[in-house]
């Protein structure tokens, strides 16, 4: 089995997130960026698959060289290889087009993406990719096993659970629970030292349809200072009456 | 030209979130002087949706549809997007609608902005602002490409009833096997629980509930308030609660008219994946926890006290304002 992981470059959960040049850009000064969460259950249940059912796990990034460092730390993890395409990502749709580029010519079983990337939010590169190639999808997984060419997998729906069952090729919009947090693997001195030494193949982006631009950005409103009161009796009362939720 | 909707329905009856799409996707055509059309699956009562501005619904009915299937759902919608020339499609921020959306975009070749919070601030080009880093910050997006799509964040809008009446058809797309090629083998809803994502009302609890079996007091609260039951991502990870509780930033987002969080001390994550709900009451017993700078309400005192007193509170209020 091969698989491919999408990884996406995104700032550390704590970030404080600023705007600069005018709010037109993401302020990347003093943020940390990782594995997008998402991507990182998905990376683990890679590695499983590697364990257990010998699979190859390959990682992808659209990225410009700064994203090496958060793929670096995907190939200590333990994937095998890694491919970064030459963009700066902008837009779902084309980065999309790009993985789905690089998915055609690599001939991959499954794809393992995430539900969305905490920074943009996007929640539509997996689906497209899929739709672009033809592939079954399966988004908001929790849960997936492989044999043979068929995937099953479990996945989150709104008031409950779904079980599905599909053939591969398959792309998988995953999060927590394909493996859970205390399963997530850190990379080791060994991993790192071996890390240095595995391909990073780098290529350049296709021409690809560009459906979006973020033409502005803009900080949430400060808020107003809290209402505190000691008593339950006031506190259904301001509810009912001034903020008119009960 | 026109616009299409996509309203969910479940057992035939729209959900709360269909009437608030139809409402933005009457919005959007009063802008762009066209109308609203609704597409439904299995729906009946197709003309109650003119009551939220939808002049005509096209209704796809078969057993076939009856569990959702995003691949032939979107096929279908394709072709109805097809069918009416609509340049422009409004969905909602649902799990089966966020599915969906990309496997359209695909089909449509339309750029897609999730998350949208307001009506258009512009038509030419069509600018939508938008939630990013998981509600963080906003992005003003421009659809640059010529169909759109529009995926309305939930409660954001809200619902505009403006009476009248919707004209009902029937729509059938050319569907294969093939598009129900990824195969549905259980759902497993628990019946009567209203779902995070459907909630106007939601009850948190985290870590300083100290134990799973401390819940029965926050499933009371729930109840008497009608609301989704919800937890931090400790509580879930250490099995506290299933995980499809857990919200915040890595977890699911919340977008009430209300959210409660008792003993949940308000970390960054947590807060960013929450703060798009309205009104924020939180109960923690240090007056220092960040979550009351993000509060609109608060009580400084024990959960294990407070919330008995607040759920019985409520049952007098509910007997007197019933
Ligand atoms: C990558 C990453 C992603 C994350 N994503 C999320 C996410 O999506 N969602 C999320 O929730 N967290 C997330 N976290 C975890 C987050 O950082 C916090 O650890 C977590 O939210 C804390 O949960 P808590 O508030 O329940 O527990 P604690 O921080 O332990 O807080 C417990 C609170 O209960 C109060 N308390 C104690 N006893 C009582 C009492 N008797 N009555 C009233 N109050 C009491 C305490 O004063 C305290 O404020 C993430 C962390 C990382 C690193
Ligand atoms: N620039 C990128 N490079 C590689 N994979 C990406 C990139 N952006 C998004 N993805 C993948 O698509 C998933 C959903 O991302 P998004 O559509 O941006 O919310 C992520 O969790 C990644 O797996």
């Amino acid at each position: 089995m091969k698989i491919l992981v999408c990884i996406s470059n995104v700032p550390d959960t704590t970030s404080k997130i600023n705007f600069t040049d005018g709010d037109t850009k993401f302020d990347t000064n003093g943020v940390q960026f990782v594995i997008n969460p998402n991507d990182e259950f998905g990376l683990t249940r890679a590695m499983w698959f590697k364990e257990k059912q010998g699979a190859t796990v390959h990682i992808a990034t659209v990225g410009d060289a700064s994203v090496e460092p958060t793929m670096r730390k995907a190939l200590a993890i333990g994937a095998d290889e890694g491919i970064r395409i030459n963009a700066v990502p902008t837009d779902g749709f084309f980065v999309a087009e790009q993985l789905a580029n690089v998915i055609k010519d690599g001939d991959y079983d499954l794809v393992i993406a995430g539900r969305e990337s905490i920074d943009y939010n996007g929640g539509m590169v997996p689906g497209i990719v899929a739709s672009l190639l033809g592939y079954n999808f399966i988004n908001t997984c929790i849960g997936l096993e492989v044999d043979g060419d068929t995937a099953t997998a479990t996945r989150e729906i709104d008031g409950g659970k779904e079980k599905v069952e599909a053939t591969l090729p398959a792309v998988i919009g995953g999060q927590k629970g394909l493996v859970e947090e205390s399963d997530l693997k850190i990379p080791n001195m060994r991993g790192i030292m071996m890390a240095r030494k595995k391909a990073l193949n780098v290529v350049e982006p296709v021409d690809a349809t560009k459906a979006t631009v973020d033409s502005k950005f803009e900080k949430p409103a400060p808020k107003g200072a809290v209402k505190l009161t000691d008593s339950v009796d006031e506190l259904v009362s301001l509810l009912h009456n001034e903020a008119k939720v009960i | 030209m026109s616009i299409l909707v996509y309203t969910e329905s479940e057992n035939g009856k729209y959900k709360k979130s269909a009437f608030e799409v139809a409402s933005y996707a009457k919005t959007v055509a009063d802008q762009m002087g066209t109308t609203a059309t609704a597409i439904s699956f299995n729906a009946s009562e197709g003309e109650s949706l003119g009551n939220y501005g939808v002049s005509k619904v096209l209704n796809v009915s078969g057993d076939q549809f009856n569990t959702f299937n995003a691949e032939a759902y979107a096929k279908t919608i394709a072709q109805a997007v097809e069918k009416e020339g609509a340049t422009t499609v409004i969905v909602s921020s649902s799990a089966n609608a966020k599915y969906l959306a990309p496997l359209l975009a695909a089909k449509l070749k339309a750029g897609y902005a999730p998350n949208v919070v307001e009506a258009p601030s512009s038509t030419t080009p069509l600018t939508v602002k938008r939630t990013a880093f998981s509600n963080k910050g906003f992005a003003h997006t421009e659809i640059t490409t010529d169909k759109k799509i529009i995926g309305v964040s939930n409660n954001a809008f809200g619902i505009n009833e403006i009476g009248g009446s919707a004209s009902v058809e029937e729509f059938s797309a050319q569907i294969e096997d093939a598009d129900f090629a990824v195969k549905s083998l259980e759902v497993d809803k628990v019946a009567g629980k209203v779902s995070i994502a459907d909630a106007d009302i939601v009850v948190s609890g985290g870590r300083g509930l100290k134990g799973p079996e401390n819940w029965g007091m926050i499933e009371e609260l729930a109840e008497v308030l009608g609301a989704a039951t919800a937890c931090s991502k400790p509580v879930s990870d250490m099995g506290w609660r299933p995980h499809g509780e857990h919200v915040g930033q890595t977890g699911k987002p919340v977008a009430s008219n209300l959210y409660i969080a008792i003993g949940i001390s308000g970390a960054i994550q947590h807060l960013a994946g929450v703060s798009a709900s309205k009104t924020k009451v939180v109960i923690n017993n240090d007056a220092e926890a960040p979550f009351f700078k993000a509060a609109d309400y608060g009580i400084v005192g024990d959960a294990f006290e407070v919330v008995p007193q607040l759920v019985e509170k409520l049952k007098e209020f509910k007997a007197q304002n019933a």
